[in-house]
């Protein structure tokens, strides 16, 4: 008699990660190696449950991650999907997600610092502690600074209650890469270091796309080539912040069009609320000088 | 005290019962965390049924989803005060309750000595009754230890 098999397939569908990947690849723009590897940890943890089943013990695999990126790469967003992803295969129970900064975990006082983590650290439990700009918290020109305590209750209960909480660090690639040389207890209890690369710009006019479908407006096709124009004249300018800055641009350029509508005439059609025109996007400081768009004049 | 045999004390829930252990206090903190309800650990060494506010281990906890943090705020009250009753609350914050929704002891001193019953004659043969643990001759702190 042969030994009983155990279709994986089965598995993976019926845990409905499929699905949390499938929205992601959907609603995720670009980011290929991100998805590569988010993949890869579910195949993971898929495998370890059906080892656990079959009572090949390994150990609870070590979960805690680390985000690097610029911002505006999608690591909030991402982090959300983990914590989704984590609790359809039953390595957290209740798949909720607490965001925090360096404010949120340490005091500002002596003996204030222990117990505000040690808050923050239970609301996360049986879900995920997303600390943004981790680094932050290490503070190496102040030795009094109260960060260091709030590490060192981090680092026990990513120790200690691994079954009950994962922790994401986020921020900046080379800032994060100091912290971690400057904490190696920290590095070493992280498994998954994964990076967010920027967006291009071609991928920006997609995100910008869709967030738009969002608020049922769209880029007329003349308004999609400035747009792109936009992106790569902002791309130079300081705090580029990705998906964020195309985020606000949308923003003012709605406020404009709003404006344009107004000053224009009374009568308007669904389709003119709808549509953001070059001219739209044309006012803004960014393209400053860019009065005209040569070769689409002629095309419409 | 001949139906409680041990002396132990018996206030709040599942008093009656052997000592829960942690998977049963995890179920049951989990049924107050669905419910909304914030939950406290406190602590006390003077048994009597009328002391009603014991001390607050820590900080009341709000917004947990998971009892696993509570868990591990019981464990530490219990490393703390190994010796003295601890209880677990369940406050309701519902407007109009606002009050404890659930209470249960979850760590015991290992000896519980019981309590004396006083009589006093009054008045008219009156009987007026008095109970004192025997364990509160001694000052707090010192006590069942």
């Amino acid at each position: 008699m042969s030994e009983p098999t155990i279709d994986l397939r089965a598995i993976w569908n019926e845990s409905g990660v499929q699905a949390v990947l499938d929205a992601l690849d959907a609603e995720l723009i670009g980011l290929a190696p991100v998805k590569k590897r988010i993949r890869e940890i579910a195949s993971l943890l898929v495998v370890d449950r059906v080892r656990r089943d079959m009572n090949l013990a390994a150990g609870a695999p070590s979960l805690h991650m680390s985000f690097t990126g610029n911002p505006g790469t999608g690591k909030t967003t991402v982090a959300l999907r983990m914590a989704d992803l984590l609790h359809k295969l039953g390595y957290s129970r209740t798949g909720h997600m607490v965001a925090v900064t360096r404010d949120d975990l340490v005091g500002q006082y002596i003996g204030h610092t222990a117990p505000k983590t040690k808050e923050v650290l239970k609301k996360a439990m049986g879900g995920v502690l997303f600390i943004d700009e981790a680094y932050y918290l290490y503070k190496p020109e102040n030795e009094r600074d109260y960060g260091q305590e709030a590490i060192e209750i981090l680092l026990q209960v990513m120790e200690n209650n691994r079954d009950d909480l994962v922790v994401i660090l986020a921020g900046y690639k080379d800032r994060m890469e100091t912290f971690f040389r400057s904490n190696p207890g920290m590095s070493s209890r992280i498994a998954h270091h994964i990076d967010f690369p920027d967006y291009k710009d071609d991928e920006l006019l997609a995100i910008g796309a869709l967030i738009l479908k969002d608020w049922n407006y769209q880029l007329s096709p003349r308004a999609q080539k400035v747009f792109l124009d936009y992106i790569e004249r902002r791309r130079t300018q300081p705090h580029f912040a990705n998906a964020r800055s195309v985020r606000n641009a949308l923003d003012r350029a709605r406020l404009r069009q709003a404006h344009r509508l107004l000053e224009g005439g009374v009568n308007v059609d669904k389709a003119a609320l709808q549509t953001i025109e070059p001219e739209d996007i044309l006012q803004s400081r960014v393209l400053a000088g860019v009065r005209a768009v040569p070769d689409t004049k002629a095309a419409s | 005290m001949m139906t409680n045999t041990g002396n132990r004390i018996t206030q709040g829930q599942f008093s009656f019962l052997p000592d829960l252990t942690d998977a049963q206090i995890t179920a049951q903190i989990k049924y107050a965390l669905t419910n909304g309800w914030a939950v406290s650990v406190e602590y006390t060494d003077d048994p009597h049924p009328r002391n009603t506010y014991w001390e607050m281990y820590g900080n009341p906890m709000f917004d947990l989803k998971d009892p696993a943090g509570i868990l591990l705020e019981i464990n530490e009250c219990r490393k703390t005060f190994p010796n003295h009753y601890i209880r677990v609350m369940a406050f309701n914050s519902l407007r109009g309750v606002e009050s404890p929704a659930m209470s249960f002891i979850v760590n015991r001193p290992k000896d519980e000595p019981g309590f004396a019953l006083t009589r006093q004659e009054g008045p008219g043969r009156q009987i007026h009754y008095t109970v004192t643990s025997y364990a509160t001759a001694k000052p707090e702190g010192e006590r069942y230890s």
